[in-house]
């Protein structure tokens, strides 16, 4: 058991399922020498060699559309988009191929592929290396989407994502890489794709959430409980598929419902986690559902008082639960 | 491993499936005018330049990622009659997709044809991962792309020939220039006149054939087949072609070209042209070709009977196969 | 003037080559102050055009910016200066401020864009811009404007499909339009050799029935010549042309990066060696063009704009928080 960052955590999980399968190859723009812009990978194709590790072109289409190619003729492809921001040039093989080949061939070809991607703002990236872009893919039946909140989640659910028969989607922020520590265990160890994780009880709301803003709520549900407010907090790890059971049971519990998103408001997780509480607990409720989101403006701008602007904080998210509290 | 050398074996074998392959897509046309298939997609024309091809490759083992138009393709690579009429026809046993994608998206990992979609150019880079596999597994297997020139605009088949060529992969990019991307003549797809000139700009090499010969198609396959598992990476093959029919039964292409454009080019059809060069060489005797006329009768017969009576998909099975 | 006539023979003068010297000092003095203040905590982010000026100058300088538009990426700090963005413009976007004129402090510094300027507005993703210049050119081109679209990008760009897509188009419809890959050898990290199976990026041109050309980044006039060309072929109706330029980056991919992983310092000291700026002035030097005291004038003249433009950004305001809702949709 060692502590690690976040990227720590992911880079050591990926050292160890590269160790454990050699059908796993990495590759990316900046991922081999460079080890990765945000050095996520470095030192891997030291020590696993240029065939398994690669530098790719600059062309993200084909990193995804050879990576469906590798997945289909047997290895595990676990490719990096540099920024979320720059994953829609390959939408079409994400959404159009990776996501219909298993259903358009009724089964007879499937694709395990996982694409890790950083995502998220608050580090100085602007429009286009700061979105938040799960949304998108969470739409799509085929595709799972993974966001973990812990270094420990980190490990656990890409070791799954990587046994993982279907495409997964496995999204990092950026502000948790170096930010988020915790204690990671060195064997090996899966966490289910699917099921949410409650990481605090409590009796008064609940902030359901995933990804960087868990620790956030965290840190808001420590500042309410000195204020005598009891949050109870659902990490949903994984948008897609949603855990459905945990959702509901927490919503039914404490009557008060939270969501929480980094991610554009409209159209959100947070639409859909909502209309589930509505549609299964709505008379267990004492309040109406409240959602705190990234606002709807294209994507996070740059100088500093609109960035700040933009980004759900801490203070922002113990703020909306006062409101909800009170009720 | 595939026989290098033309034998009259190999070219009766040719010679059959481009014959079948028109039989059955003329079956396919009457079965539409007749409102029993909504929709086909021919390979009318094509056929020298598939069978020929898919005959240079170890069929079943080399991995072909085909479009549309590749039914003789996939013919020659080993899809049965019955399981193309089965598709046709959106049965439940079509084993391209169970009845679920429109006619001709084939796709059989039983023969090593990688299923593919509707948005074109998207199967070039997954011919490009293939190879990329079988180059790392070391499996000794080559990867085709087939796919029409309209589709070389895509900036997908762009990242797929310089990935492929950056990583030197087994892979084949097998172009059948028609001439037409539905109504777009080429002239107006490209500012050059052959596809195979995008080639040097990859720094591979870019061959152009004699679509409706498919001796020579063969040929250069076999050739790009060789560099490619010799490790010295990928190829583009342009076959010059012509599609007789409309793009699909829902088009017409007396808006777009002329009838006399279209009789020119019939004077060159790859199956009788072969046709008169297997017979007048004595590759096959007129008793050889008039049982293999029966034969393809009764199989164009056969598979269209099988397919007709066979079921159709039960719709509890809409949700399978999201996930594994 | 000793020279001169190949000068002339190019349509140049003495005072255009002055003023193509001076974009280029320019350049490198913004870049280097601006790298300054991230070092001092004043700038969160910044992109270089170090040792591309050559390329940037020699192409902006064939091109007509009262007429053409370019779409540049984000090292193009020399295109953009010699089409009027001001080094007030450039500070007030490398700090993020209310006044910047490329996007109100919304972008990181270096995507640049203005209207009044013919300055295409870009994005991060590379390659995206191609289409985009294709469109201008096509939009001059049926309305029979007497004007040229250039767009500029880097060598890993190429292998975006958005690359080939745009030539393509311009190709099919002979569009005005120079497209221009500063080949500076790395895409972040990754050398060309693993971009790409070819020497030479203008070997696609090819490919799409156009010219491609190759010169040197540091011969600003070799670049004029191959831009110059481009824009006639293009304004005769004769279509796009490929203009590879072959170059270097002197600093990192930007202030986040450390090239010392990919790149050795040996290759870097040579590749500095071939500094157009420098190469330049020693040959106006040569042509008894220029001397020490009116480089000593141009470089007081430029620390001069440089202070005030630093001074100006950082007195100037942020943002109004209350701004950032604005600009979604057209009011």
């Amino acid at each position: 058991m060692a502590v690690m960052t976040y990227l720590e955590a992911i880079r050591e999980t990926l050292r160890q399922e590269l160790r454990r399968d050699n059908r796993i190859i990495i590759y990316g723009e900046d991922v081999g020498v460079r080890g990765g812009v945000f050095r996520v990978t470095e030192g891997l194709q030291a020590e696993f060699g240029e065939e398994r590790v690669i530098d790719s072109p600059l062309a993200e289409a084909a990193i995804i559309g050879t990576a469906i190619g590798a997945a289909v003729n047997g290895l595990r492809p676990v490719p990096e988009i540099q920024f979320a921001d720059f994953i829609f040039p390959a939408i079409n093989q994400i959404v159009q191929e990776a996501a219909r080949i298993r259903y358009r061939s009724n089964g007879d070809f499937g694709v395990p592929l996982v694409i890790r991607a950083p995502f998220g703002g608050g580090v100085h990236g602007a429009l286009y290396h700061s979105q938040s872009v799960e949304a998108f893919f969470a739409h799509v039946p085929g595709l799972k989407v993974v966001i973990p909140a812990t270094p420990y989640d980190a490990k656990g659910l890409l070791a799954s994502a990587i046994q993982d028969e279907d495409p997964v989607l496995y999204f990092e922020h950026k502000a948790a890489y170096r930010s988020l520590k915790g204690e990671v265990p060195d064997e090996r160890y899966l966490i289910p794709i699917g099921k949410a994780d409650l990481k605090r009880e409590g009796k008064d709301l609940s902030i359901i959430t995933y990804g960087l803003m868990v620790s956030y709520a965290q840190r808001a549900a420590e500042t309410l409980d000195k204020e005598g407010i009891s949050v109870e907090i659902l990490d949903l790890r994984t948008i897609r598929p949603l855990d459905v059971e945990a959702i509901l049971d927490t919503a039914k519990k404490t009557g008060r419902v939270l969501v929480v998103h980094e991610d554009n408001l409209t159209g959100g997780i947070g639409g859909e986690v909502s209309a589930l509480i509505a549609e299964h607990a709505l008379f267990y409720l004492d309040a109406p559902i409240m959602r705190l989101a990234g606002p709807d403006v294209p994507a996070m701008p740059y100088s500093p008082p609109l960035e700040h602007a933009f980004m759900v904080t801490p203070d922002k998210i113990a703020e909306a639960a006062r409101k909800l509290a009170k009720f | 491993m595939a026989d290098n050398s033309v034998t009259p074996e190999l070219q009766k074998d040719i010679y059959y499936h481009m014959a079948l392959a028109r039989a059955l897509d003329d079956r396919m046309w009457i079965l539409n005018r007749q409102g029993r298939a909504p929709v086909v997609y021919s390979s009318n024309g094509h056929e020298a330049a598939q069978v020929g091809s898919a005959f240079a490759l170890n069929r079943g083992e080399d991995w072909i990622v085909p479009y549309y138009r590749d039914l003789a393709l996939v013919l020659a690579y080993g899809m049965t009659p019955r399981e193309i009429m089965l598709h046709l026809l959106g049965k439940a046993d079509d084993p391209n997709s169970g009845g679920r994608q429109m006619p001709a998206h084939w796709g059989l990992k039983r023969r090593h044809i990688l299923t593919t979609g509707s948005v074109v150019a998207t199967q070039d880079i997954h011919a490009a991962g293939l190879a990329l596999a079988s180059k790392i597994l070391k499996d000794g297997r080559v990867s085709v792309a087939y796919f029409g020139e309209g589709s070389t605009s895509q900036g997908e088949f762009h990242e797929a020939l310089n990935f492929a060529a950056v990583h030197k992969l087994p892979v084949i990019f097998f172009n059948e220039n028609n001439g037409y991307a539905i109504s777009v003549p080429a002239r107006k797809q490209m500012a050059v006149m052959d596809v195979a000139a995008r080639a040097s700009g990859y720094g591979m090499p870019g061959v152009i054939v004699d679509g409706n010969d498919p001796l020579k198609v063969y040929e250069v396959t076999r050739q790009a087949r060789e560099r490619a598992l010799a490790g010295e990476g990928p190829t583009l093959i342009e076959a010059k072609t012509y599609r007789f029919v409309p793009h699909s039964s829902d088009d017409d292409d007396r808006a777009y070209r002329s009838r006399e454009e279209v009789a020119e080019w019939k004077k060159r059809d790859p199956l009788t042209t072969f046709e008169k060069y297997v017979l007048e060489n004595q590759i096959l005797s007129a008793d050889e070709h008039a049982a293999m006329q029966k034969k393809i009768k009764e199989t164009v017969n056969d598979a269209t009977d099988f397919a007709e009576k066979a079921a159709l998909p039960d719709p509890s099975t809409l949700e399978l196969h999201v996930y594994h | 003037m000793a020279g001169s006539d190949a000068l002339y023979g190019l349509g140049l003068d003495a005072k255009k080559i002055e003023t193509m010297y001076y974009y280029m000092v320019l350049s490198r003095a913004l870049d280097e102050r601006m790298w300054i203040l991230n070092r001092q905590g004043k700038s969160a982010f910044v992109i270089s055009c170090q040792g591309q000026e050559g390329a940037q100058i020699g192409v902006a300088a064939a091109l007509d910016p009262a007429v053409d538009w370019v779409a540049p990426y984000y090292r193009d700090l020399g295109v953009v200066l010699y089409f009027g963005m001001t080094p007030r413009d450039i500070m007030l976007g490398q700090l993020a401020k209310a006044e910047d004129p490329s996007s109100g402090g919304r972008q990181m510094p270096a995507h640049y864009g203005s209207r009044a300027h013919h300055i295409l507005t870009g994005s991060s993703p590379v390659a995206t811009q191609v289409p985009h210049a294709a469109g201008i050119a096509w939009a001059f081109k049926l309305r029979h404007q007497e004007a040229v679209a250039m767009t500029s990008l880097g060598e890993g760009s190429t292998n975006q499909g958005e690359f080939h897509e745009g030539l393509n188009f311009a190709a099919v419809h002979k569009l005005p339009l120079l497209v221009v890959v500063e080949n500076n050898g790395f895409a972040i990290s990754v050398p060309q050799s693993k971009e790409m199976a070819i020497q030479d990026v203008a070997a696609r041109a090819a490919g799409y029935g156009i010219p491609g050309i190759v010169v040197r980044g540091s011969d600003p006039l070799a670049v004029y010549q191959a831009a110059h060309e481009a824009r006639r072929r293009a304004l005769a109706g004769d279509g796009p042309t490929l203009i590879e330029i072959k170059t270097h980056r002197f600093t990192p991919h930007s202030s986040d990066d450390d090239d010392r992983s990919y790149r050795t310092r040996e290759q870097l000291t040579a590749e500095k060696k071939d500094d157009a700026v420098h190469l330049f002035r020693h040959w106006m030097v040569e042509q008894q063009l220029w001397d020490d005291e009116r480089e000593k004038a141009l470089r007081q003249r430029i620390r001069g704009e440089v202070d005030d433009a630093t001074d100006y950004a950082e007195a100037a305001p942020y943002p109004d928080p209350a701004s950032f809702l604005g600009h979604v949709y057209h009011t």
